[in-house]
């Protein structure tokens, strides 16, 4: 660089367009970056899924770069109408929805249990909160196991209560048992609960961790104050302690619903929406529809992914509301 | 403090508390430390149906050689790392530049913009997976390592943003103006001044997000195929089918699945809280 802007130059001063909207143009670049990203890879493709939701496609394109996808309209959402895998794994969805909702309650009554400064306590807060830091693939199997009715926890548990063993003369055991070893990942009525349970245990280690923290601001005045006034127990956590909870509260909501309406991993480890579909959800649904063994099925498997998507427009939207009006309230 | 103190109850209270509270713990990791025992066992137990008694024998070191030695194990963990450190570098350093602009800058998308942020965290993987997927396709970045972690930091860019914008709208805004009025460029103020004050920001970002995507497991499975390109979570599935009835290496290899974000959480513990109650709680 050899030409130098002479500092004094006869020109008046006036600052440069760029000097004089600086306060305007900056954030722009500092959030093109990100916005880029996000648009290619999260907003654009939204959008696409909606439209691709009104075509059938197989995902393969022409020799030419065509993409062979034909226009079907709402045809794919008169499928799915008269699709009895779409109605049980909508039914599943909401079981999960109103059963992963515990795990709000059960972690805070944890938390509760947890909320003392004996020693080894910080040990016993991480230990319990460990259940959550695992992937939900490696908890997914450990349920498996646990439930086996040969030799998982359950079965073994099950035998010794119920069951009589015999030694035959081959120096095989086997069992006579009075009530049958439940198979529940097998039982098109359980299997859903038992993922269902077997969700709620990261959930729940996320839930006692969000009310750990919250207990640590719950103001010592007001607690001591409402004890003066005689308050204790239940009627002191409802009235004095939960209240002042809110903001833990509201996260772990927000983030069970998230979690109950995402959940994939722990159905396609345990069951893969089996026995008889009977365990779908809409997640896993749309994926073994999109992408399954009988060839690829992208605008079906959009249109499941659009109502699951509608389904969460309604949460986000009231999440994004209810952010607003505290934003509103800062300023 | 809620509920009262258990140094203010009486002995037998205080006692009974302390002598219940192992229980209550290995209740809890009940599963976990069935699924621990179950690694350290040898074939003979499983094979004979002791898989719930004690060990016979203890073949810990064994079985991990195992899981490494007959599967491609390795490999796998191999690739989750290098799937998640450019995935917690890029959606980290992104989510700085983009919380600065949305936190210190007044103007009027920057409220919908950062709406936009934290909606897209919270949709179904679902509706993004048939486009990301065929885009992936269509690039090449199908079944490869860049595929996933370009996937993984551009998604998680609206938790990081969300969580960036939040912690720079906490810090005193004196700071920005002071520099302002002294004249210093914009990216001046943000180099000198704020990144500094948000170290502990990213300190719980990267292990909040290390420890989301070395746990993903749907994504694996829409943009990857064979071995070259498969993070543990998927490999720990890819394993089960291989081992059947080898219930001690498959526990073996959920448990090495496991280790790195366990590990990440004892060791940042605090940051990875604070990042898990997304700012909102402190």
């Amino acid at each position: 660089m050899t030409h130098a802007v002479a500092p004094n130059s006869s020109v008046p001063d006036r600052p440069s367009w760029l000097k004089r909207n600086k306060l305007a143009v900056a954030p722009w670049i500092f959030l093109i970056p990100a916005l880029i990203f996000f648009a290619i890879y999260v907003v654009i493709p939204i959008f696409q899924s909606l439209w691709l939701s009104l075509y059938e496609w197989n995902g393969l394109y022409t020799a030419d770069g065509e993409s062979t996808a034909t226009w079907v309209g709402f045809q794919n959402y008169a499928k799915l109408w008269d699709d009895p895998n779409f109605w049980t794994s909508l039914r599943n969805n909401l079981a999960w929805l109103i059963l992963y909702m515990l795990a709000v309650p059960l972690g805070l009554f944890i938390a509760l249990f947890l909320n003392q400064t004996v020693t080894g306590m910080r040990f016993y807060k991480s230990m319990f909160f460990f259940p959550f830091v695992i992937s939900q693939v490696v908890v997914g199997l450990i349920f498996g196991w646990f439930y086996n009715p040969d030799f998982g926890v359950v079965g073994t548990v099950w035998k010794a209560m119920f069951c009589e063993e015999t030694v035959n003369i081959l120096g095989n055991a086997t069992f006579t048992c009075a009530r049958p070893v439940p198979d529940i990942l097998s039982s098109p009525e359980w299997a859903t609960y038992g993922i269902i349970a077997a969700g709620l245990w990261p959930q729940i280690a996320y839930c006692m961790i969000l009310y750990l923290t919250g207990l640590n601001n719950v103001s010592a005045d007001q607690i001591e104050a409402a004890r003066l006034d005689g308050a204790k127990g239940w009627k002191m956590l409802w009235y004095v302690v939960v209240p002042q909870l809110k903001p833990a509260t509201f996260i772990a909501i927000v983030v069970t619903v998230i979690g109950a309406l995402r959940s994939f991993d722990m159905i396609a480890i345990m069951t893969q929406g089996g026995p008889f579909g009977s365990t779908n959800v809409l997640s896993h649904y749309m994926y073994e529809v999109a992408i399954s063994e009988y060839g690829e099925r992208y605008g079906y498997g959009s249109s499941v992914a659009t109502v699951l998507f509608g389904i969460m427009l309604i949460f986000i939207s009231y999440f994004l509301w209810q952010m607003y009006q505290d934003e509103k309230g800062l300023r | 403090m809620f509920p009262r103190p258990i140094e203010q109850s009486s002995a037998p209270v205080r006692y009974g508390y302390q002598a219940f509270l192992p229980v209550a713990l290995i209740l809890w990791l009940l599963p976990l430390l069935a699924i621990f025992l179950t690694s350290i066992r040898s074939a003979k137990d499983i094979n004979s149906g002791n898989v719930f008694g004690w060990p016979s024998e203890f073949a810990l070191i064994d079985n991990y050689t195992a899981v490494f030695t007959q599967s491609a194990a390795a490999q796998y963990m191999w690739n989750s790392v290098l799937i998640t450190v450019p995935t917690v570098a890029i959606s980290v350093a992104l989510a700085c530049l983009a919380g600065y602009a949305l936190a210190i800058y007044k103007f009027r998308v920057a409220l919908p913009l950062f709406f936009l942020f934290v909606a897209g965290n919270f949709i179904p993987f679902q509706i993004l997976m048939v486009p990301v997927r065929d885009m992936s396709v269509q690039t090449g970045l199908y079944d490869t390592i860049a595929g996933q972690f370009l996937f993984h930091a551009a998604f998680q860019t609206g938790f990081c943003t969300l969580f960036m914008r939040n912690f720079i709208k906490a810090l005193p805004f004196d700071l920005v103006e002071s520099a302002r009025i002294e004249g210093i460029a914009e990216w001046k103020i943000f180099w000198y001044v704020i990144l500094p004050l948000v170290r502990p920001a990213i300190a719980a970002l990267a292990v909040l997000i290390f420890t989301f995507v070395w746990n993903d497991f749907f994504w694996a499975n829409v943009l990857t195929q064979g071995e070259a390109a498969k993070p543990i979570t998927a490999g720990v599935r890819a394993l089960n089918g291989q081992f059947v009835n080898n219930w001690h290496l498959v526990s073996a290899a959920s448990l090495l699945a496991a280790i790195p974000p366990v590990a990440c959480f004892f060791l940042m513990q605090k940051h990875f809280i604070s990042g898990l109650t997304m700012g909102a709680v402190k």
